[in-house]
């Protein structure tokens, strides 16, 4: 074209990016490649194509791993693993830095690669995905050195397996393998089927870097060489991101194997532009948040809520916006949005977007060309109820809707079973930290959005999983205390419920009924029975039968409570005291209780003496277990907050009828929960006496509620309530297997163990760990400039 | 503020095109209307986001990329603004001005060397005479500071017999400072009112308001000066004088071009938009021009929307130029001096 030509067009021309590197590095391997195991690249076998999206070429053949396979790399792991822990912090520090290092060098082959097999723009790739790759092995190289001074006590989980997504192949590697490594831990992974090849790349360099062989493990595969991940029982911890559906089923297939597990998972986010917002910025805003990544993007905003005030303005700029946008050849230095990364997505995509029109949703789209690509397209005149606000897109479709005020935002951005970000846009400070405390997702952006950093937390709430990666917080997901619960329990099963009269019960002069404890009130059980209470010899009472609807109820109350969660560290640790102060008062009363259960007056003053201080305890946490400052980007604030997971599903231990219930639900209260609490089945008068207590120490209705009755039963009811956020189990193996099934509706979080797992008298019994597993981590995403 | 939202867009302009005049109408300007620019705020992290991606997110390489270059030399205001300046220096100026670039680059870039000039030549008002004499027949403007440059700090009166001194002088374009003290108090009426009488004693000289931003800071101050100069009738928006210690910006050309575009789209009228000091090197040519598309569209790549005030970035065109020629590296000494 000549130059008379271009000066009359001013067009942008072609400005392909140099691939012939990347491409002789995947002829050198044309024979296909194998898994990479125990420090060597094994025989390729039961080989797959991999292809180029954009030109529906192949790229490569890869293996797809067997049982055997993953066998061989668990074991390999397994063997690796003691010795890779016992290196000093500062070993596994420089392996880590080499990692980055080569990352840096090997930097545009990787880049190159990723756009290759992903379809993913190259600037994207060039400066996006792949320096975050490197940020993240030198801030865990910065973990791995400092670990045994930061998380003093915790060692690492053992073998992690993890299942990472086709959206940012090395990114996502990068977020798994670093933490991983730095604290101990060996790794057995499996990048997505569609694109493996940055991850095979990798660990060419690992090798070349000399990281001990088994250190890291990589098998690729497809959803049945995942599977056999996570069935293996050689692995201790599992660490997932893909979608909500996926998540599900190995929340239910890892249902009581004692693995720990992360899940990030999908989203729906919203993207929410005030009437103040710099309309501009905030148009900019939502070509970062929806045509990142051709939209495939588990954070991305794909619901614009506008202020309606400003909604047309702000259309008019979007869609102007739009006609710049240059969707095509990946490889093209030019390209905003390449191509899909299969055409499977491509036609869930089409699909998604049909049926959403023909729900009566209008699209404005941009242009696209022939093949796997989709144009960047907005929707308008979409109805919460439509497909297109439910479900995750995952391509570059984005609704628009609008709001009226600040709190019709908030209901609109919140309703939504998904958690994981969400976007505000606003000039006043004042304002964005409102709505961002309310919004329900683990990060907020504000006036920003898709920032990533090694040093903050990533992870969602509700069914966009938990966990978090990054930062202090998602180091601990790689870590296990060292005075850890004994694996070797067995856990308690109750003995059957007698719901007859009993022979005779000795007790107080005047007969005292317990009740069931529900929004500050006393409530007979809706069953209308009562269940006999065993002391020593005798029968010594009567429990209410609670039953399906108690739970109800009780779940019901303690949702309407939510402003436990505002009101400040102080004030909830007035009201620990009080309990505290009360509980002393009665300690007399509390003890001859325990010791009609059978308990020695020794013990049982003890364990009222524990109860009373751990009031104590947790009173003093409650305006002391901060958040943090991240320090991330430049002229950014990040803020970890430490949030309430919200109502909380509370099961205690059937051995110290007092001190078990308390332990439980001081930690959660003191960190703004609400929980309903199924006390000991056996033993559930120490704990009903406690109403009384609360009673008088001006703990808000709601945020207590006790249902007595058969413990795993109510328990199956708790774990399968979606109003339920978060689930402590403390019984047998069989019912915390139960717990963490049922728990999988809605994604709740959960902590089973056996009853018998740890002294709960003791140390194990209180401290940090109950804290860290009562809360989940927002962080908050604030730039500044003046 | 009133939006058009019924306007048809094509590569993301949203102010409407021309209506068939050959040349396009002036900016008669309008009384002040501080509902257009109060209330507007600019996030300063945004734009900086936005500018730092532009020149990754675009690319212009080879043919492209020589294009690109000398429309950049088509949209140079070649300026000399010195205390030294005498009438053989701005003579060597006019030399450049007329043939940019060397013949033999131009002809190997296949374009006619007689076609290729600068926007205009600017200089201070005393050598305007030299100028107009150097550039007779070229049809290259000659364009004027004035209003006491690069202060303001004169007698309005002064400052409007300056205008009109340089416009008698035969300046076709005079660019004006604005009271940087009127912007900082938000004293948008006397603002307005210096700029409108400025831009009448113009007359039929187009006139190009300089906010000196670097001195404003603030990108809402920026805005809300760059509306101003605009309702009281300037033709083309300027950042600076070249010598406030912050000068050109990609963040603060990105607030006055949204502040264009927002005045095009109530008014109708299109205005031009000049960048002006610390330019030096031929990428920053592009990234500007890039700026440019992205944001307004293909119109405001040419001279009568566009100008670049710069003088040494020429130097590094040349160069980037002749290397597409010849494949080599050349040394600026081998290129005639502005």
């Amino acid at each position: 074209m000549s130059i008379q030509t271009i000066l009359e067009t001013m067009e942008y021309g072609v400005a392909p990016e140099d691939d012939s590197h990347a491409r002789a590095w995947l002829d050198a391997h044309k024979d296909g490649f194998g898994h990479f195991i125990n420090g060597e690249m094994t025989r390729p076998a039961h080989l797959f194509e991999v292809r180029d999206p954009a030109r529906d070429t192949v790229l490569a053949r890869v293996s797809q791993g067997q049982t055997a396979d993953v066998d061989a790399a668990v074991a390999a792991a397994r063997k690796a693993q003691p010795d890779w822990a016992k290196l000093s912090g500062h070993q596994r520090a420089k392996h880590l830095y080499a990692l980055a290092r080569h990352v840096q060098q090997h930097a545009r082959l990787l880049a190159v690669l990723e756009t290759l097999d992903s379809g993913k723009p190259i600037r994207e790739s060039r400066d996006i995905d792949i320096p975050l790759v490197a940020r993240h092995f030198y801030h865990h190289a910065g973990w791995a050195e400092i670990l045994e001074d930061e998380l003093p006590g915790q060692g690492p989980q053992g073998v992690c397996g993890q299942i990472i997504p086709w959206n940012f192949p090395l990114l996502m590697l990068a977020w798994k393998v670093a933490p991983a490594l730095a604290a101990g831990n060996t790794v057995v992974l499996k990048p997505a089927e569609y694109t493996p090849l940055t991850a095979l790349a990798f660990a060419e360099i690992a090798a070349e870097c000399g990281l001990p062989k088994g250190v890291l493990n990589i098998v690729t595969g497809d959803g049945e060489t995942g599977g056999a991940i996570v069935g293996h029982e050689g692995i201790d911890k599992l660490a997932f991101t893909g979608s909500t559906e996926v998540g599900r089923l190995i929340r239910e297939r890892t249902a009581g194997s004692g693995k720990a597990l992360t899940l990030e998972l999908g989203g729906k986010s919203p993207f929410i532009v005030f009437d103040d917002a710099d309309l501009d910025a905030a148009v900019e805003g939502v070509v970062d948040a929806i045509w990142f990544n051709q939209g495939q993007v588990c954070c991305a905003g794909s619901r614009i809520l506008v202020a309606e005030s400003v909604a047309a303005r702000f259309e008019t700029l979007l869609r102007a916006r739009m006609t710049t946008l240059r969707t095509g050849d990946p490889m093209d230095k030019s390209t905003d949005i390449g191509a899909i990364v299969h055409p499977s997505q491509l036609a869930r995509i089409r699909d998604l977007v049909a049926r959403g029109a023909a729900q009566g949703a209008t699209l404005h789209q941009g242009e696209a060309p022939q093949g796997c690509f989709f144009p960047p397209t907005l929707a308008t005149d979409v109805a919460p109820a439509s497909i297109l606000s439910t479900e995750e897109i995952f391509g570059p479709v984005v609704t628009l809707t609008t709001f009226r005020t600040p709190s019709d935002a908030v209901a609109l951005a919140n309703n939504t079973r998904y958690g994981l970000a969400a976007s505000l846009w606003s000039e006043n400070i004042n304002l964005c930290l409102d709505i961002g405390a309310q919004v329900k997702a683990g990060i907020v952006w504000i006036n920003c959005t898709n920032i990533f950093d090694a040093g903050a937390g990533f992870g969602g709430y509700r069914e966009s999983g938990f966990g978090r990666e990054g930062g202090r917080e998602g180091m601990r997901a790689y870590l296990r205390p060292s005075d850890a619960a004994s694996g070797k329990a067995k856990g308690s099963e109750p003995a059957e419920l007698q719901t007859g009269p009993a022979p005779q019960i000795k007790g107080a002069e005047i007969d005292r009924t317990a009740k069931l404890y529900i929004g500050g009130k006393q409530a007979r059980p809706d069953s209308g029975y009562s269940y006999q209470v065993r002391g020593g010899k005798a029968v010594v009472g009567l429990a209410g039968l609670g039953n399906r609807k108690d739970i109800r109820n009780a779940v019901e109350t303690a949702s309407k409570a939510g402003g436990w969660g505002r009101a400040t560290g102080h004030n909830r640790a007035q009201v620990l005291y009080y309990i505290g102060e009360n509980l002393s008062a009665r300690a007399a009363e509390f003890a001859t209780r325990l010791e009609s259960f059978g308990a020695g007056r020794k013990s049982a003053q003890a364990e009222v003496d524990t109860a009373i201080a751990r009031c104590f305890w947790y009173a003093a946490q409650a305006d002391k277990f901060d958040g943090a400052v991240h320090a991330t980007k430049s002229d950014f604030v990040t803020l970890a907050m430490n949030e309430p997971l919200g109502v909380m599903g509370l099961v205690a231990p059937s051995a110290h009828p007092l001190l078990g219930a308390i332990s439980l639900v001081l930690p959660a209260i003191a960190m703004g929960n609400r929980v309903v609490l199924v006390p000991s089945q056996a033993h559930p008068l120490a704990a009903t006496d406690l109403y009384q207590v609360f009673d008088t120490s001006d703990l808000p209705g709601g945020v207590v509620n006790i249902v007595t009755g058969p413990r795993d039963e109510l328990a199956k009811v708790l774990a399968a309530h979606d109003g339920v956020d978060a689930m402590w189990y403390f019984g047998s193996a069989a019912g915390g297997q139960m717990v963490d099934r049922e728990s999988a509706g809605n994604l709740k979080q959960t902590w089973t163990e056996c009853d018998d797992a740890r002294d709960w008298s003791a140390k194990p019994g209180q401290g940090r760990l109950f804290l860290e597993r009562a809360t989940q981590v927002k962080n908050i995403w604030v730039p500044y400039g003046a | 503020m009133k939006t058009q939202t019924d306007v048809q867009t094509s590569e993301g302009a949203l102010v409407p095109t021309a209506a068939g005049h050959a040349e396009a109408g002036r900016n008669p300007g309008m009384s002040l209307d501080v509902a257009m620019f109060e209330g507007h705020r600019v996030n300063r992290s945004a734009a900086e986001r936005r500018c730092a991606t532009l020149t990754s997110r675009r690319s212009v390489k080879k043919a492209h990329q020589a294009a690109w270059l000398v429309n950049a030399v088509r949209c140079v205001d070649l300026t000399t603004l010195a205390g030294d300046d005498t009438g053989a220096r701005v003579q060597r100026l006019c030399a450049k001005a007329r043939q940019p670039i060397a013949p033999h680059i131009v002809q190997g870039l296949g374009l006619d060397p007689e076609g290729l000039r600068v926007g205009a030549v600017c200089v201070y008002p005393t050598m305007v005479p030299h100028a107009v004499r150097a550039l007779e027949g070229t049809g290259i403007p000659v364009a004027s500071v004035a209003t006491g440059f690069p202060a303001g700090l004169m007698p309005l009166h002064l400052r409007l017999e300056e205008i009109r001194w340089a416009v008698a002088q035969g300046a076709g374009e005079i660019d004006i400072v604005i009271s940087r003290e009127l912007a900082l108090t938000h004293n948008w009426q006397g603002l307005h009112d210096e700029i409108a009488a400025m831009r009448e004693a113009c007359g039929e000289a187009h006139m190009k308001a300089i906010l000196a931003t670097g001195e404003l800071e603030t990108l809402n101050t920026v805005y809300a000066a760059s509306m101003v100069a605009m309702q009281a009738g300037a033709d083309f928006i300027k950042t600076s004088t070249g010598k406030e210690s912050v000068n050109a910006t990609l963040p603060v050309s990105l607030t006055m071009l949204r502040a264009l575009r927002d005045y095009g789209m109530s008014t109708g009228h299109r205005i031009g938009f000049k960048p002006a000091g610390g330019m030096k090197q031929a990428k920053e040519a592009l990234a500007w021009q890039i700026l440019m598309k992205e944001e307004l569209g293909r119109d405001w790549l040419n001279p009568d929307l566009f100008r670049f005030g710069a003088s040494s970035m020429l130097g590094d065109i040349e160069r980037q130029l002749e290397h597409y020629v010849t494949g080599r590296y050349a040394d600026s000494s081998r290129h005639a001096l502005a």
